[in-house]
């Protein structure tokens, strides 16, 4: 598939959503794909196939369906494997979403190894995932939280990072490889090299990357990587963690259940192997599926395919918001340093006034603090509005929101 | 033609723009603070009562034109009211002053975001001075559930 802007609409007919009207007979303009994506009836194929022809659990039975679903989902963990380069298939652990992963080894990983005075570094852009979970692990450790923070073009202060690693004290640094609210685009090589200069691990939230941009996990060289099969075509409810396997070896079980022992007696029970180890119960099979359904989708049109026609949108949606005026967009306006991911202010109108009067012209933004309220005080602002971008979306798309703004400014006088 | 986009007119966007009894009590008797996780409106109310009235009432915050006009149009019903006819307010009061009485549901929780301050601040009032405690915990119930 070639990467041109004809190509890209052309894979617009596989979504059979934005074939829909919203509101007053307006065709939907869905520019929310930082918070999820539409799903392509490819990937929506493979959860009903998966229900109506292959259902069974996985792992356990020995009859012809229960061999063709352990085969189904267990293929999804070698495409993941193969997507951002992963060697060691055992080191892919499915879970809920990235919420979860980052649970996961605030729990398994956090608890053993955390005690009194450590400490953890994460950053002011981050989701709330990546800060709630680490709250409550340092209170229960009575440990300490430090952020690396963030200067006016919303790049992190990374001398913020060096001194914190000073104190000898820091056992995690976390960070997002992008911004859900201002796209930004972590020099995730840079932290890891300081990281392990200083022999401390690296988690990343790659929930806003993975979906936009080429990953190679065996050359960014992080200790654990999330992310979430919702934000790229796939169904919600499915996630993936990745932990180098000298890491996971140290860390405890998250759920105790079916599928993750070898053998349970009365007191004591010993633990299955990797990466089952970490995956109790009967797992969320058909959205695994579903999920290796959306990579193959995406590896067909190719990562950096997806990323040039998704810097060609940023760059025209930068150039026409930043024609309207009263119009504030916040981040870097350098293209190649951002996803596509745009917050913006308009005036002093209030992100849901704006969001609610666009709705009536069938567009689909976010308004809000979008989990990030750490970065909102940064930004000093209680919301913003936005707009995220996918492959399906268009120039024209980037038009309709221009022009819906004009109807902003005019109900609030601006 | 009726949308959702109709509920922006004059009054709101006025309202919005001019909050009227926008500000801080400094020697309040009550003041209270309360927010919307999901939407990040935020509204501090105090008031000043005298004999059993509220003589004074101001808010502070942000949020949306919804949630500016609301708390305007409610701080003015209630200056001047005994603690009894505030204990009395209802969401239409409100609703009905804006023409919001028929607001979609993802957009009341700014609309009544200040009344279920101010009762919620009126509860701690009461608590405070020798109120039975089944008439605060009705009024805890009411803010709690207002939506």
């Amino acid at each position: 598939m070639q990467s041109t802007q004809s190509s890209f609409e052309n894979l617009r007919k596989d979504f059979p959503i934005l074939e829909r009207t919203v509101r007053d007979n307006k065709h939907l303009v869905y520019l929310d794909n930082a918070s999820t994506t539409q799903k392509p009836n490819q990937v929506i194929d493979a959860i009903t196939d998966y229900y109506q022809n292959h259902n069974a659990n996985i792992h356990r039975a020995v009859y012809a369906l229960a061999e063709e679903a352990t085969e189904a989902y267990e293929s999804t963990r070698d495409k993941i494997a193969n997507f951002v380069n992963i060697k060691d298939r055992q080191e892919i652990i499915f879970v809920r979403g990235t919420t979860e992963a980052i649970n996961l080894v605030a729990y398994a990983w956090g608890r053993p190894h955390i005690n009194e005075g450590d400490i953890i570094v994460t950053t002011e852009y981050e989701h709330h995932s990546n800060i709630v979970p680490w709250q409550l692990l340092t209170q229960e450790k009575h440990a300490k939280l430090e952020y690396i923070g963030m200067d006016d073009n919303g790049e992190l202060i990374l001398d913020d990072l060096d001194k914190h690693l000073a104190t000898g004290k820091v056992k995690l640094v976390t960070f997002s490889l992008m911004s859900n609210v201002l796209g930004t685009i972590t020099d995730a090589k840079k932290i890891i090299e300081k990281c392990k200069a200083a022999g401390v691990l690296t988690l990343i939230d790659g929930a806003q990357a993975v979906p936009h941009m080429k990953v190679d996990l065996e050359d960014l060289g992080c200790d654990f990587f999330a992310f979430s099969g919702h934000k790229m075509l796939g169904p919600t409810g499915i996630g993936v963690l990745w932990v180098k396997k000298p890491v996971l070896n140290t860390m405890s079980p998250f759920h105790g259940g079916g599928d993750m022992i070898r053998e349970v007696h009365k007191y004591e029970t010993t633990w299955n192997d990797l990466p089952y180890k970490f995956e109790a119960g009967t797992p969320n099979i058909a959205d695994v599926v579903g999920l290796g359904a959306a990579i193959d989708y995406l590896s067909k049109i190719g990562m950096d395919s997806i990323r040039e026609h998704e810097i060609e949108l940023t760059k025209y949606a930068i150039e026409k918001l930043s024609d309207v005026k009263g119009l504030h967009i916040y981040g870097t306006k350098d293209v190649s340093k951002r996803g596509g991911v745009i917050s913006f202010n308009f005036a002093d109108v209030h992100p849901h006034d704006v969001a609610q009067i666009i709705d009536e012209e069938g567009i689909a933004v976010r308004s809000g603090h979008h989990c990030a309220q750490v970065l909102m005080e940064r930004l000093n602002v209680a919301a913003t509005s936005r707009a995220s971008f996918y492959i399906y979306n268009t120039k024209e798309d980037i038009d309709v929101l221009v022009n819906s703004l004009n109807t902003v400014a005019k109900v609030f006088k601006l | 033609m009726s949308s959702n986009a109709d509920i922006y007119h004059e009054m709101i966007v006025d309202y919005s723009r001019n909050p009227v009894n926008y500000g801080e009590i400094e020697d309040h008797d009550v003041t209270f603070h309360d927010a919307n996780p999901l939407c990040g409106d935020s509204i501090d109310i105090d008031m000043k009562i005298d004999d059993d009235k509220v003589t004074d009432i101001k808010f502070h915050g942000k949020g949306c034109a919804i949630c500016m006009a609301c708390s305007s149009v409610l701080t003015e019903i209630t200056k001047g009211k005994s603690l009894e006819d505030v204990k009395n307010i209802e969401k239409n009061d409100v609703l009905s002053e804006l023409g919001l009485e028929h607001l979609q549901a993802v957009r009341i929780k700014c609309a009544l975001l200040s009344l279920k301050v101010l009762k919620s601040a009126l509860y701690t009032y009461l608590a405070k001075h020798i109120e039975s405690s089944e008439d605060v915990d009705k009024l805890k119930e009411e803010a709690a559930n207002l939506y």
